[in-house]
Order: structure tokens, then sequence, then C-alpha cells
């Protein structure tokens, strides 16, 4: 792929859909193949995938590593460094199927791993929220050093799976309707200066941040210098990976909530902070200055989801479709009502998001193993415009 | 009697040519059923046809066409009544984003709300007078580089209660046409130099004129409309930009 490195803006008319059960109940792969399905014309052919969580409820404490590689030789350039580096528990091909127009897929197998600790980082480390950081390391290195290797995916109890061909076809193909999930996100591509290549679909992922994105991240050269500086390298030439990387790095590491992390991502216009009450401004001013390397430029919607909840959010001018609905726990979020209506016909109440105004919805407390939640408490709330679950 | 079509699971290029060809055999009324996502539904059409459509029609619902009268029992995507030159639309739900864009002529009626930049570069000329009307609230950059035409805002059957009853950059390089709004918005709303006026008499009539169409697609009482003061806001200038790039 190094013949196609500097080539990396993607600009397209791209179609979404997530849905997630508020109380963890698991969601048949069917669902969110018919959802993207019905936006079949918002994509071209060269890019689909799904990011499913719940997958691994029997190794739902190990990181899921998906690793997708060119041949034979990486795979086992990725073992060797796996068996050095963590304890892996089970591995196995990702099951796929032969399917009509999957042509020359590249080598899928996943590992259940947990970070093996050298010397005394064993006794400082094993078992802390340093994990994660570890395995970020590892994805990384394995994506920078590791020749035809690229980590797709390495949450626990979740798992993305994507590739180069229609919605119908990946899922054919990674036999999606085989599993179920406490959140589903789904995205059809249609890149426009990009490569549609396999490491390209979307969605991309780090940890258990998963995001799809239709749009174009003009503000992509600048995101990845600034992640860079914390350790984040891009490695597969598509814009839309850095907005995984910005989400961990804001969240998980920086602890922002995920209200002011999306802030940081599609801020106010000065104009409109210069009118806000004092602590809204002063907020949204260390937002902007701060985090002025985070912010996204260019049309988007996206829909990011992590082990607890589903966030869906626009550029600030709305510049790209994104409709919401719910129905009793389920919730849904898609490029267009009609993907929702594919599979739930009659919701009780759908709605268009506003630009910048995250859809944020998390599960009911304790009802997954490992959960996440990243929203402010109570007192702590901004008056920016925000829609949340729980309320 | 109108031809009924069950459209589930039907590709839109397989229904448009049904249409299509339905309307070359000279049948004038159409009833659509479980319509979910199919775009370009009678787009181009240039026949007096009339379809009901139940469902949520796909993006570019009648676009180009001239003439059609449709009337939809759900919501509409994004980009409905797109360049059309002549005929109606009636939404007995909400409309998404770029609703009636460089619309020429006809009318678009939607029951509640609407999407961003609604009404973009309409134009008119002669008698061609397009006309979009909103009963519910509407979001940013309404009647944005607007050239012609009229867009009268009720905010009046919203689903938002918490939003205002239009978005930011109202109006923002408008050069032609008027944006009637029901109440009041905040001058921070508007685009660049634009103002927000008084009704004069002939607007008045105007308005009525539209809004009893409007209450008799979704049978209102207009004097409930026009209960409360409208204002409108139109270009200070046909040239708004003229001074900025051409000195």
């Amino acid at each position: 792929m190094e013949f196609l490195r500097g080539l990396s803006k993607d600009i397209s008319g791209c179609g979404l859909s997530g849905v997630i059960h508020r109380k963890g109940e698991l969601i048949p792969g069917e669902i969110i193949i018919k959802s993207i399905c019905c936006q079949e014309e918002r994509g071209n052919g060269l890019g689909a995938g799904f990011a499913a969580y719940g997958i691994y409820p029997d190794l739902a404490d190990y990181y899921a590593l998906h690793v997708m590689a060119d041949h034979r030789k990486a795979l086992e350039d990725v073992e060797e460094l796996l068996a050095h580096r963590t304890y892996i528990t089970h591995e196995e091909p990702i099951p796929t199927r032969r399917t009509p127009g999957i042509e020359d897929p590249p080598l899928f197998k996943r590992y259940f791993v947990k970070p093996k600790y050298e010397g005394e980082a064993r006794e400082l480390c094993a078992d802390t929220e340093d994990e994660d950081d570890y395995m970020v390391s590892l994805v990384m290195e394995i994506n920078t050093k590791i020749d035809g290797a690229y980590v797709i995916s390495s949450g626990k109890n979740m798992g993305a799976f994507k590739g180069v061909g229609f919605p119908h076809q990946i899922a054919e193909f990674f036999r999606i309707e085989e599993y179920k999930a406490y959140i589903w996100t789904a995205h059809n591509r249609f890149p426009t200066n990009t490569p549609g290549w396999w490491g390209g679909a979307h969605p991309f992922t780090i940890l258990d941040w998963s995001i799809v994105h239709n749009g174009e991240i003009s503000s992509y050269g600048t995101n990845r210098r600034y992640l860079e500086m914390f350790g984040y390298h891009c490695t597969l030439l598509t814009d839309t990976e850095v907005v995984a990387y910005l989400l961990d790095l804001l969240i998980r590491r920086h602890r922002l909530p995920v209200e002011v992390a999306c802030l940081a991502l599609a801020p106010p216009f000065w104009e409109e902070i210069d009118r806000m009450p004092e602590e809204e401004r002063e907020l949204c001013t260390a937002v902007r200055a701060v985090y002025g390397g985070a912010m996204l430029n260019g049309p988007f919607a996206i829909l990011f989801a992590y082990n607890g909840g589903l966030v869906g959010l626009n550029d600030r001018v709305k510049l790209r479709p994104l409709v919401a609905a719910e129905k009793g726990d389920l919730v849904y979020m898609a490029s267009e009502e009609a993907a929702i209506r594919a599979i739930c016909p009659d919701p009780d109440r759908v709605w268009a998001p506003k630009a910048g105004e995250p859809v944020i919805v998390e599960l009911e407390p304790g009802v997954i193993p490992n959960q996440r939640s990243y929203l402010r408490g109570q007192g702590k709330r901004t008056e920016a415009s925000v829609c949340r679950y729980p309320g | 009697m109108a031809t009924e079509i069950d459209a589930k699971d039907i590709h839109y290029r397989d229904l448009n040519r049904l249409l299509r060809a339905k309307i070359e055999e000279g049948e004038r009324e159409f009833l659509l059923r479980n319509i979910n996502g199919q775009r370009y539904i009678a787009a181009g059409v240039s026949e007096k046809v009339r379809l009901e459509i139940y469902g949520t029609p796909g993006l570019d619902l009648g676009a180009f066409m001239r003439g059609p009268e449709i009337i939809v029992h759900g919501n509409t995507q994004d980009g409905t009544g797109n360049t059309m030159d002549e005929g109606k639309i009636v939404v007995h739900g909400m409309a998404g984003d770029v609703l009636g864009y460089a619309m020429r002529g006809g009318k678009i009626h939607v029951y509640s709300d609407v999407g961003y930049r609604v009404g973009i570069h309409m134009k008119a000329y002669m008698d061609k007078v397009p006309v979009i009307v909103i009963g519910g609230k509407a979001g940013d950059f309404l009647g944005e580089y607007m050239a012609g035409g009229i867009i009268i805002l009720l905010g009046m059957f919203s689903r938002y209660p918490e939003r205002p009853i239009a978005g930011i950059y109202l109006g923002t390089g408008m050069h032609g046409g008027t944006i009637y709004v029901r109440g009041q918005v905040s001058e921070t709303q508007l685009g660049l130099g634009l103002k927000p006026h008084k009704l004069t008499e002939e607007d008045e009539a105007l308005l009525r004129k539209h809004l009893s169409e409007y209450c008799e697609d979704f049978n209102l009482d207009l004097e409930e409309i026009m209960k409360e003061p409208f204002i409108k806001i139109e270009p200070y200038t046909h040239r708004p930009y003229g001074k900025l790039y051409a000195y």
C-alpha cells in the first residue's frame, strides 16, 4: 500500500446506520443488514462494514484483535509479536464465506489477548487502566511496523468487520447474520478521492471505539499531526481514521465527558460563543483553545460507539444528513429515515438532530460486562444543546 | 380509479419505470403504498398527474417535475422538490434538508418542521413564483442565496418545542424573493445586512391568499394562523455582495 500514501482525503456520499438496545438486549445481525441495505445507492461497492458490541460474551475480559493481513507472512509476524507481548487465550480465523463479487479478499484472523508486562511493570500495570494504553501502542506497532498487517479492531467483547463490496456482500462474506449485538453500526461507502481498499472501509476503530462516517474531514492533516504528538499513527489512508484516535485521546485518556469531546470536534462558531452566558462561554473558549487540533473541519455525519453507548454527531452547519428515532428501549440513527423505518416501521419518535448537537445514547447502568459511561455527571451539565439518554 | 401500487421492496428504478409507463398510457391518478426510501419519485414528469404516497419517499422527490401534484402521508427526506418547475407537493409530516432547492415554480406545503438550507437558491421569473409554506420550524440557512419566490414560516406545528422558529444564517446571501415569518426572529439569526420589516397591505393579501390554500390542504383555521403578526425579510439590494467582490 506504500504507493498510496499521501492520498489522504475522502469525499463521499456514504450511508450510515446504527442501533442500540438500552437494556443491553442482543439485536440480530439481520436487522442492521436490512437497514444499511435500504441505503444501497449511498455507496458504490467500494466499501462496507459493521461494528458489533456484545459478540464475544465468553471472552469478554480479553481484547479481541481482529487482524487483516495481505499475506500469510504478515500474519506470522503478527503472531510472533503477539506471542511476545500478550497472553493469547484463544485464536481462530474470522469465519467468512465465499461470496459472489468479493474477489481476492485478505486473510482475517482474531486473537483474544491480555497484555504481557515485563518485570516490575507487571506488578504496577497488570489489570489496571494502563492495559488500554498498552494495547493502543501494540496496535500502532502492528499497523506501522508489520508490512501488510492491520488491526481492524481491538476492543473487548466487540469487533469490526469490513471490506470492499456492497453492504450485502460484506455482510454475507463475514456471516454478519450469525452475530447478535446490543449496539450495531454499519457503513456503505462511496469513496471519491482515497482508494477503495479493505483497510479503508469503515468502521475505523481503536480499543472499543468504532466510528462510521459520511463526509470529508478536510482538517485531516492538522488532526493527524496533532495525534502523532500523542503516539497515534494513521496508516489506513482515509480521513475518518483520525476520529477514532481523537475519541480515544479526548474521552478515555483526557477524561473529557462525551458532551465536551463532541464540543471539541464540532465547536460552536465564535460569534455564537460571544452570545453565550459567561460559564458556557468560558468552557467553549477553553475547549476551542486547548483542542484546536482536534476540531473537525468539513462536512460530516458520524456515528461512534463504545462499550456502553452510541453517539451521533453532525458538523456544525449540517452538511450531511442524520436522522434519529426511538421505539421503547431501542434508539436508531441513520443517514435516511427510510433506513430506520426499514427495521422499525412505527417508531415512537423521529427527529432530525441539529447541527453540532450530539445524540448520546448510553446503556442503562450495569447491564453489560466492562461497561463504560462517559456522560457528564448531574450538576456539571453545560447549556450546550445535546440530546442524551439517560436524559 | 387511481392505479394502486404496493411499492414494498420495489427498487426505485423499477418503480419510476412503472409510473412513467402508466403515465404514458394515460393514467393520471396513483396511490403508492409502502413507499420507503425510493428516490426520484415523479422526477422530471411533465404531466398533470396526482400521486398519493403512503410512507417515506426517498431523496429528490418530484425533482425537476413540471405539473404533478404529490401528497405525502408521512415525512419526506432530503432534496424534495429539487429544481421543480410546476405542480405541488403536500407533506403531511416533516421534510428533510434542502427542500425546494433551486425551485423555479409550483408550491410545497409542509405541515410540520423542515431541515437545513430549505429554499436555497429559489428563483422567480415573470409569472413563475415558487412558494414554500412551512407549518413547523426550520433549521439554519433558510432561504440561503434566495433569488426569488416566497417562503412562509409559521412555527406552529413543530415537534421541537425547545428550538427557535428558525436557525441562524436566515436568508444569508439572498438577493431576491421574500421570507415571511409568523412571530419574531432575532436580528442575530439573520444573514449579513438583513433586517425584519413590517408587512404592507399587499403583503397581508398575499399571505392570506397562500395561507388559505395551505389551510385547505391540512384542514386548518386561517384566522388562527393570522392572529399573530408576521414579519418579512427581503434583500436590501439585488446585489448584496457587489461591493465585496467587484469595486
